[in-house]
């Protein structure tokens, strides 16, 4: 029994990759080869669909919207929650837990809800169609995760750290700078990935609020369908390169990745 | 851990409230002004009162779709936490082959979620995709597209595959807390797996597990996307759930009124059903 338990974890992982493994075999065949042939790997092995994404600047210029977005919002969103986490483990004030608890309805309000009144809001503030918007309205999400997971992070560092630091004499801005940030640079580290993360794979939004200046990369994946047929070749090219960035940022976290998903609070 | 009583920790507090209420306030107002009011064009309002959330909680419209989202989140739940403490349970815990699995079962909690869609659409297709072709080779009459069977079949697989490893990342995390002296204490009063399982490590686990409920509930009950792109809700309606439904009524029919009503009674779930789970957790965190 016990010699078979590592059977459990490959199938599964093999279920995973199934799918992706098929993606990519799709982005290396044409796509006139992808509708009349079926077989498990390219015949006619082809870069052609990578070489059009890199060449062609309304598919490149796709994800260095995403990319520049993303980026932003993750500074955003962590630098505001940073004093905010801080402030919700180891002080008690008014309001408190309703507010902490205010913040997370947002982490649950469904993107769906808000996408009209979004669109007529930051259109109406002249921020339609630009990077901002969407790395502010993300905020909408990712700064309640933030505080969440940030608030998990800072409670599991014993409040006698602050206290003999005030008692040598830090002022207050200077132990956070100097001694409290790097306590917890694991912690920070985690939450970006996950602010990172869930802008990354966030479309609802990202599309409603751009037209052409800040389109991300999923947005103009779906325009492959819509005017020349289905090019699935360059579609599943397109895909493949998504799963990029994602696989990059996992691997510097993931010795934190599991405590990350439990919010800090393993 | 005995928090300070300090009413100056609100100045850091206000960057957040300040960008999130940005986001939350206007928004959710433009929700409600739409909720009890009829629009025509060139902007002229009449007061509606509570007329659309009469119509949404009677039209059979809403139940079905309400019912569509229910059963998907529950079909999912069921699967996906058994699913997702087995695999934890018998992954290793120590040595090369933690890095590896972490990695490689983190993979699809970073695509795009159209991505996701569409990536499972071209795995599915009964001619070009793996999975349906080899389903219709064994001789079962799969196709995603026209059959509703096959269309919840194929959501369910792709959400099964989407997010248990959100699951057994945060069972894994719990089991990890676990001391060894547990284990050698079971070991010595000759406990069995079923009750090591029972009385050590469920107990553990059950922080992590409320949260890994609560973030799968929330995040299935405002599925979008995936479906989306995968079904179009289809075939008919059959795979048209809440947030599809709401997106139809709202930028396909432009029907603003009963979708702002609509709007703010799916809200209104979401919010009681996850009000529940938060107090379930915050409780486990006192009990600590």
């Amino acid at each position: 029994m016990k010699k078979y338990k590592w059977l459990i974890p490959s199938i599964y992982i093999l279920f995973l990759m199934l799918p992706i493994y098929w993606l990519l075999n799709m982005s290396f065949k044409t796509t006139t080869e992808i509708i009349n042939t079926y077989s498990l790997w390219p015949q006619k092995f082809t870069f052609e669909n990578y070489i059009t994404i890199f060449t062609d600047s309304t598919w490149y210029t796709g994800y260095l919207n995403s990319i520049y977005y993303v980026v932003m919002n993750t500074v955003i969103s962590v630098a505001a929650a940073l004093p905010a986490a801080y402030a919700f483990s180891r002080y008690r004030f008014l309001g408190d837990k309703h507010l902490f608890f205010w913040l997370l309805t947002n982490r649950m309000a469904p993107p769906a809800v808000f996408a009209l009144p979004f669109f007529q809001f930051y259109s109406s503030i002249n921020l339609f169609d630009t990077h901002v918007a969407v790395a502010l309205s993300h905020c909408l999400f990712n700064i309640p995760l933030a505080v969440w997971i940030l608030e998990g992070f800072i409670s599991a560092v014993p409040k006698e750290l602050d206290e003999t630091a005030y008692v040598d004499g830090y002022s207050f801005w200077r132990f956070f700078f100097r001694i409290f940030i790097p306590t917890i640079t694991a912690g920070i580290g985690i939450t970006m990935f996950f602010c990172f993360m869930f802008s990354w794979v966030e479309l609802l939004l990202a599309k409603t609020l751009t037209a052409v200046a800040a389109k991300p990369i999923a947005a103009t994946m779906t325009r492959t369908v819509s005017t020349s047929g289905y090019e699935l070749g360059l579609l599943a090219a397109a895909g493949s390169l998504t799963i990029v960035p994602g696989a990059i940022v996992i691997y510097f976290v993931r010795n934190y990745i599991a405590k990350g998903f439990a919010l800090g609070r393993v | 851990m005995n928090k300070t009583i300090n009413q100056r920790a609100w100045l850091f507090v206000i960057p957040v409230f300040i960008l999130v209420a940005f986001n939350a306030v206007v928004p959710l107002m433009t929700v409600v002004n739409y909720a009890f009011q009829e629009t025509f064009a060139n902007n002229v309002f009449t007061w509606e009162g509570t007329r659309w959330f009469k119509q949404i909680l009677r039209s059979d419209r809403f139940h079905a779709a309400l019912g569509r989202q229910f059963m998907f989140t529950g079909v999912i739940l069921l699967i996906q936490i058994p699913l997702g403490i087995a695999i934890a349970l018998s992954m290793p815990k120590k040595g090369i082959g933690v890095p590896i699995c972490l990695v490689l079962m983190s993979m699809p909690l970073l695509i795009p979620w159209n991505v996701v869609g569409a990536m499972w659409n071209i795995f599915a297709l009964p001619e070009i995709g793996f999975l349906g072709h080899s389903l219709n080779d064994l001789g079962f009459d799969y196709n995603f597209t026209q059959q509703i069977g096959d269309a919840w079949f194929t959501t369910i697989l792709m959400d099964v595959w989407h997010w248990t490893s959100l699951v057994v990342l945060l069972s894994y995390a719990g089991l990890q807390s676990i001391q060894p002296a547990y284990y050698q204490a079971a070991e010595i009063d000759g406990a069995s797996k079923w009750a090591i399982f029972r009385y050590i490590e469920l107990p553990k686990m059950k922080k992590v597990l409320t949260i890994a409920i609560l973030l799968r509930f929330m995040d299935s009950f405002m599925i979008y996307t995936e479906p989306f792109v995968l079904t179009g809700g289809g075939p008919g309606n059959a795979t048209a759930f809440l947030s599809i439904d709401l997106v139809k009524m709202a930028l396909g029919q432009f029907d603003l009124g009963p979708a702002a009503a609509m709007s703010l009674i799916y809200f209104f779930i979401v919010l009681l059903v996850c009000w529940v789970f938060y107090n379930l957790m915050m409780r486990n965190e006192e009990q600590k």
